[in-house]
């Protein structure tokens, strides 16, 4: 009987415009903050941040990123492990040559790099449309992939090949580097996402979102009812490429600590992400978030279920993750285009209504 | 001669070569894209699938024997036989073909009619089951595909360029057989493709669907036809690619090889993925020859791609393709 | 806009139609080979109801594409409010405040209703990237008053129920009120209909014509239509432009379009010889 919004009126469009309009999910909102911001730090363990926790945050800032770009905007990247890889580095020769400025200020300019290379490989999108673009943009994941493996300066020309994050401090706590704690990871990272989500949530609603929209459901309509095509793909290519930057700068720098662009940033990175997007819900910031805790824990829990329990040796585990990972694509993809989120949406819409069938 | 202009006609033979590969690679592309509207990101993977196939019914490996195993705790590890190359390549097609089948009943019959990019979607999502299928299957291990194909340096070529040049190229005979079987693979394509009752069924459907439907031709039948057809190309190019450098993952990859083939040369038209399979070999090996070394090498990787997306700013339709007219 | 200038005249309804605001001179657009407008003229006064008709094929919509610089014609200009309007893109004429519809409904199916009349007013809303990030000062203000703005069209097109549906679901006539909205909403000086009618039953298309004339009376917005309906064209249009087979063959008020023998040959048909 809570879940209404009887009772509940607006007397403002601006009201009306929030977020949440409906009070119980303001305050169930409210009570997820509170629960990650001011409970999960205490009781975490490595185990629980290394395995779950960190990628689930960090991925999540880059299905948002990738939901903006072909969830809003419809044009479908290829080319998203290639773009972290591209904040990945940006954020390791930040962090070697300027010190002694703060760690946060080096993420948000990776960010910026990010979406620097992300609007020049977009550029191809004002003329060529659909799958030619999808293809077009495994150029950008190889060329920028061989390019940091290739050209030494990016490393620093260190003997590995490998890029290493030194030791840097938010408030003189250890963030990145070997000897830092779970808890400083975990909230490092939850104040990135809440962010990015949040700026997402405010560009998706207002007029830059409406221009997406418009581009991805009828391009030609939205260019004759007003809709510059050069700006609004641009401006989804370079917000898009701002939070994939954020999310391959906090993979490399806070969770993996070192990192090689063929193996961190291939183009099974792409892959994983544009699947956490389509099973997670296209167009739908919600989405990025369920799409992303799903694909993060399915390995884990398929790994503790039949490695752990069941005493399978682990490359089956991985070949069965591959069957249910492409099965369920291609489930969502006949059955619910909208993901996760639209069912979570259908559940609220029927609670809504509750007990009463329409 | 100058050495180096030598050296370059070598590469330009080989990239000349693996472009043949790369072509007839994505011709499967064309042909399922132009039937059905689909493309099929999966066709890489059903090359390694086919290969992998191939080899589980030569050595009479036992399907799902790994699985079986760890559920059951059995020994299980082959049947004990061994299957001639050409029966086993009669039962790998037939493989194919069922999987043809459950490809257009179970995935494609659902989504008839959904954006292109949806269909895309659904094909990665096709490869990466497939893939797993494939590896739960036979075992992910790396295997050695021997149907009788002749192997190593071309003596005869060798021979002739050490007279004329007094530097033998080297030329590898599995090349100009996939050569040669390529050549001959793509005219019969062409020929059923423009002959037959089947193919003039095809090219209906490919021009519409529903005049294709309302004057009688089955849709589900051509269109698991056409998966077939792409199944079989699939299983050639397994095979020459899996003699060549063994059944593995990395087969997969070649059907990113075949993308920038496509881009250049059309989607739609099979002389676009011919002319652009040729100038993708010869245009990444030459360019490695000549730039990679000052680069860094491995340029393979990306050049394909790279002259594709250049080439597509300029021309978005492709070599071969047919010109696009926007209408509201 | 709206000043009576010396050629302008009153209606028999009472209603100002003032001067040329628009202006088509000579066009001429080729596709190829094929010749879609052939020297074509005629201009558009500000505050009337100017029909384009014309049996299939006639080039109709091709006019209306020149007009909304979809297609840019080969030869001829566009004069808008007295001026040479340069080759352009779609979306710079749209800033002009060239509005228009489609003949084949083109709504944004996966958004709400609000959010497509909303898109139509894009340039009235000049917020940056970052006030729009973070939803303070510009951004919130703008979309506090453009959707004041958008209300009342929605008020007035009595589509307010609707206003959070999701396109996808409407019925074909309320889409097409929907698109009405959104090009309302830029609030055009130059309203394009193409087809408003097409496919609707008889009670639709009377309320698709009290809101045209509704449009033209409150919002004094001059309104260019193409229509394949005879008789709601008669009725509802001050002048009207008759096209066969690319060319203008006639042109005046509806009396005067009805009694033109090269008019009547179009419609009823004459053999050639």
């Amino acid at each position: 009987m809570f879940y209404r919004e009887a009772g509940d009126f607006k007397t403002s469009y601006k009201d009306d415009n929030q977020t949440f309009p409906i009070k119980f999910d303001r305050y169930r909102y409210y009570a997820v903050l509170f629960v990650a911001f001011a409970l999960v730090p205490f009781i975490v363990n490595d185990y629980w941040v290394n395995a779950m926790l960190l990628p689930f945050l960090i991925y999540s800032i880059a299905a948002i990123g990738l939901n903006i770009l072909t969830g809003y905007c419809g044009q479908v990247s290829l080319g998203t492990g290639g773009f972290m890889a591209v904040g990945a580095y940006a954020c390791y020769k930040f962090m070697t040559a300027f010190p002694e400025i703060s760690i946060i200020v080096h993420v948000i300019l990776s960010g910026g790099v990010t979406a620097a290379v992300c609007i020049l490989f977009g550029l191809p999108s004002l003329r060529i449309k659909g799958f030619y673009l999808a293809v077009a943009t495994l150029a950008a994941q190889f060329f920028l992939v061989w390019l940091f493996n290739r050209v030494p300066w990016f490393y620093n020309y260190s003997a590995s090949g490998q890029i290493n994050a030194p030791e840097r401090t938010v408030l003189d706590i250890a963030v990145t580097g070997p000897n830092t704690d779970a808890w400083a990871k975990y909230m490092f990272c939850l104040v990135f996402l809440t962010f990015c989500a949040l700026i997402a949530r405010n560009l998706t609603r207002g007029t830059i979102g409406r221009t997406w929209m418009a581009i991805r459901d009828m391009d030609i309509a939205a260019e004759i009812i007003g809709v510059n095509p050069l700006k609004a793909k641009i401006s989804a290519f370079g917000v898009s490429g701002f939070f994939v930057g954020i999310a391959g700068a906090l993979l490399f720098a806070v969770y993996l600590g070192a990192a090689e662009a063929g193996d961190s940033f291939g183009i099974t990175k792409s892959f994983l992400v544009l699947f956490m997007i389509i099973i997670g819900g296209l167009g739908s910031i919600f989405g990025s978030f369920a799409g992303a805790a799903f694909l993060v824990l399915l390995p884990v829990l398929l790994k503790n279920v039949l490695v752990g329990m069941l005493g399978w040796p682990t490359d089956l585990a991985a070949h069965l993750e591959f069957i249910i990972v492409g099965g369920l694509i291609i489930l969502f993809l006949i059955l619910e285009p909208h993901g996760l989120a639209q069912l979570w949406r259908v559940a609220k819409e029927k609670l809504r209504l509750w007990p009463f069938p329409h | 001669m100058p050495e180096q202009l030598i050296f370059g006609m070598e590469v330009f033979l080989n990239g000349l070569m693996a472009g043949v590969l790369y072509a007839l690679v994505a011709l499967g592309f064309v042909l399922i894209y132009k039937a059905s509207g689909i493309f099929n990101y999966a066709q890489g993977v059903m090359a390694l699938f086919s290969a992998l196939t191939l080899v589980g019914i030569m050595e009479g490996q036992v399907p799902f024997g790994h699985l079986v195993n760890a559920i059951f705790g059995t020994e299980i590890h082959g049947f004990g036989w061994h299957v001639p190359a050409f029966a086993a390549i009669l039962l790998t097609m037939g493989v194919m073909i069922l999987l043809a089948w459950c490809v257009q009943r179970f995935v494609f019959r659902d989504l008839v009619g959904q954006e292109p990019i949806i269909l895309f979607m659904a094909t990665i999502g096709l490869a990466y089951f497939l893939e797993g299928v494939g590896d739960l299957m036979w075992g992910s291990e790396i295997k050695k595909l021997d149907v009788g194909l002749p192997q190593g340096i071309n003596a005869v070529i060798d021979e002739t360029t050490f007279e004329w040049f007094g530097y033998g190229f080297f030329i590898d005979n599995l090349d100009i057989v996939a050569t040669i079987i390529a050549a001959l693979l793509v005219a019969a394509l062409v020929v059923f493709a423009q002959y037959t009752k089947q193919g003039r069924a095809m090219r209906a459907v490919a021009d519409d669907h529903q005049a294709a439907l309302s004057v009688g031709i089955s849709l589900s039948f051509v269109w698991v036809m056409v998966w077939s057809v792409a199944g079989f190309v699939a299983l050639v190019a397994g095979i020459m690619w899996g003699t060549k450098s063994g059944v593995q993952f990395s087969l997969s990859l070649i059907a990113l090889k075949a993308l920038p083939v496509l881009m250049l040369g059309g989607f739609t038209s099979i002389p676009g993925a011919i002319v652009g399979g040729l100038i993708i070999g010869v245009g990444e090996k030459l360019f490695e020859f000549a730039v990679g070394p000052l680069v860094g090498g491995a340029t393979e990787n990306w050049f394909a791609y790279v002259l594709a997306l250049v080439f597509l700013v300029f021309r978005p339709q492709g070599l071969f393709g047919e010109k696009i007219i926007e209408r509201v | 806009m709206n000043q009576i200038t010396p050629d302008s005249y009153v209606t028999a309804d009472g209603r100002t139609i003032g001067g040329t605001v628009m202006e088509m001179k000579n066009i001429t657009l080729r596709f190829g080979g094929v010749v879609a407008i052939k020297d074509i003229s005629f201009d558009i006064r500000q505050g009337e109801i100017r029909a384009i008709i014309g049996p299939n094929g006639a080039g109709k919509s091709s006019m209306l594409n020149v007009i909304s610089g979809f297609y840019n014609p080969q030869e001829g200009d566009v004069f808008y409010k007295g001026q040479k309007r340069p080759p352009m893109r779609p979306y710079q004429v749209a800033r002009l405040g060239i509005a228009r519809t489609f003949q084949n409904i083109a709504l944004f199916e996966g958004m709400s209703v609000l959010d497509n009349v909303m898109t139509g007013r894009l340039h009235h809303m000049k917020a940056g990237l970052f006030s729009q990030a973070l939803w303070k000062g510009r951004a919130e203000r703008e979309e506090v008053e453009n959707r004041e703005a958008v209300e009342k069209i929605i008020d007035f097109l009595e589509i307010q129920s609707i206003r959070k549906t999701p396109v996808g679901r409407l019925p074909y006539g309320l889409k097409k009120r929907v698109e009405l909205a959104r090009a309302l909403a830029a609030e055009p000086s130059i309203l394009l209909l193409d087809e408003p009618m097409a496919g609707m039953n008889v009670e639709e298309k009377e309320d698709m014509s009290r809101f045209i004339l509704d449009v033209n009376d409150e919002f004094g917005t001059t309104i260019a239509l193409i229509e394949h309906d005879m008789g709601v064209v008669m009725d509802l249009s001050d002048r009207v432009v008759v096209m066969d087979y690319g060319k203008k063959i006639g042109d005046g008020t509806p009396d005067e379009v009805r009694n033109n023998q090269d008019v009547i040959d179009a419609y009823l048909g004459v053999a050639h010889d």
